[in-house]
């Protein structure tokens, strides 16, 4: 791998913070939004950038995230960089407008600091928001750490905006858990930002273009499924498209970002799928079961839509089982979304691996590497006996 | 029938690229009533072109001249908003 092409500056951040950095940096058009636990920090970091000048953004503070996702839709299709960030009940309040963001084909940059849905009321992480909203027509990515935090949002920007794609794209990380944990981030320079995500050129400007149209008009059975095959068609070029913009970040940075990551899983009998904050437990936990002669590994999910169902299946198919964890529960579904997913991309693989689910982590329950431990020795258990007691279990309930 | 483009061939994302291309869109299809004009009790007071929304009450001298079929969607407001009851719905027995 080549080394990185630019001096890259250390800073410490938070996640909150780095994602704040990595908007500054872009310097977008228009933001819109409203504060929420745990994004707060985050907008009130950008608006102190906007206070002082540090960015040309028009900002607007709307009177709720229903309206914030509406002005940004409007400030897209007027030909606008828009940019935002929730969480949580805020996220679901966006619900219907992050459709529309999609269907318009408005590339909207959005972070959403994961939270748990209410109720019972909570402000702790868990991917009940993000996760509903997998059928919304977003890319979705997401970070472990702050250090993703910063990167994926401009590799995902950029994939969005590709003329290919056009859908709107959010980055997610784990609120608390990295949204308010400060690590050691390297940052690029501004012009280096500035130079990746270049000048914005929308598909359709209503501020910009000559010729009038209309946005959003009324689409019966005669066209919907039309502009639906559109829309599924941009989300089938995303791969390629955020293929080429990591490509282009790790000529920057040296920093490589697929759709999945593997840790020891080459000659792993046993491996976990997990999200976000949770893998660098993971590893953990398989550095140690690796201590103790166990042969088990993780792969690390990054891209959620567009499913990765393919390297999912090469990375997986050669194990006895498949742990996948999900810090979300699907009621009344067969598993959670991921295990439903990658069990569903493993289905062609010569040998399927058995394929157990835990769901964990709700509402921001602490989840060391024991609990992780715990799963892998029944995954373990499974791979040798072949046999599986229960698809789904809950880690850490009581 | 039209023969219907398929998604390949429409403008991205449901924009109509085209201004005012609703005059095209024959909205009178959907009538079943039509408003028929007595023009011996119409005092030309023009309450009903103000009131329709479809423009298709056609004036000309600020005299009521009649409806656009085309687009009168058959709503009944001229006639319901008439001081003069010279507005009558009549069931369109046309097609
Ligand atoms: S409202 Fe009645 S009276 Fe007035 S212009 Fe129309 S038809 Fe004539
Ligand atoms: S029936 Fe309705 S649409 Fe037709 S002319 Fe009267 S008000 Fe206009």
């Amino acid at each position: 791998m080549a080394g990185p092409s630019v001096q890259s500056l250390k800073l410490p951040l938070t996640g909150n913070d780095a994602a704040a950095y990595a908007m500054k940096q872009v310097n977008p058009d228009v933001v819109a939004a409203y504060p929420i636990t745990p994004q707060t920090e985050l907008m009130q970091t950008f608006a102190e950038y906007v206070h002082d000048g540090e960015v040309d953004t028009e900002l607007i503070t709307a009177e709720s995230e229903h309206s914030a996702m509406s002005a940004c839709v409007g400030a897209a299709a007027a030909g606008a960089r828009t940019m935002t960030a929730t969480s949580a009940n805020g996220f679901a309040l966006m619900w219907e407008v992050l459709y529309i963001a999609a269907s318009l084909r408005l590339p909207i940059t959005m972070t959403v600091v994961n939270r748990a849905l209410s109720g019972p009321i909570n402000i702790h992480c868990d991917h009940s928001d993000s996760m509903g909203a997998r059928d919304a027509g977003w890319i979705q990515l997401y970070a472990e750490n702050p250090q993703e935090a910063y990167d994926l949002l401009l590799v995902a920007l950029k994939a969005a905006e590709n003329h290919d794609v056009l859908l709107p794209a959010m980055v997610m990380y784990d609120g608390f858990i990295i949204s308010h944990t400060m690590e050691v981030v390297e940052t690029l320079p501004d012009e280096a930002v500035r130079e990746f995500v270049g000048p914005y050129k929308p598909a359709y400007a209503m501020l910009l273009d000559k010729k009038p149209f209309t946005v959003g008009p009324l689409d019966f059975h005669d066209y919907y499924f039309e502009h639906k095959r559109q829309e599924i068609e941009g989300m089938l070029h995303a791969p390629a498209a955020l293929a080429a913009s990591a490509a282009e970040f790790e000529g920057l940075t040296g920093r490589s970002y697929g759709p999945l990551e593997t840790y020891r899983a080459d000659d792993a009998e046993v491996i976990m799928v997990a999200l976000g904050s949770t893998a660098g437990t993971a590893r953990y936990a398989v550095d140690a079961l690796r201590e103790q002669g166990h042969a088990v590994g993780l792969m690390k999910l990054r891209t959620f839509r567009p499913f990765p169902a393919a390297e999912i299946a090469a990375a997986l198919g050669g194990a006895k089982c498949v742990v996948v964890c999900d810090r979300v529960v699907s009621f009344g579904a067969f598993g959670s979304p991921t295990f439903a997913e990658v069990r569903s991309a493993l289905y062609e693989v010569p040998e399927r691996p058995l394929v157990i689910n835990y769901i964990y982590g709700l509402g921001g329950r602490d989840t060391g590497p024991d609990l992780l431990e715990q799963a892998f020795e029944e995954g373990l258990r499974v791979a040798s006996t072949g046999e599986i007691k229960e698809h789904v279990g809950y880690l850490g309930v009581r | 029938m039209e023969k219907k483009k398929g998604w390949k061939e429409i403008p991205l994302g449901g924009l109509i690229t085209e201004a005012g291309n609703a005059e095209e869109y024959d909205t009178g299809s959907w009538r079943t009533f039509k408003p028929v004009l007595d023009a011996e009790a119409c005092n030309n007071c023009l309450l009903c072109w103000i009131f329709c929304p479809d423009t298709s009450v056609l004036v000309e001298n600020e005299e009521v001249k009649g409806f656009d079929y085309k687009h009168c969607k058959g709503c009944g407001i001229c006639a319901a908003e008439c001081p003069k009851n010279a507005i009558e719905m009549v069931l369109d027995e046309e097609e």
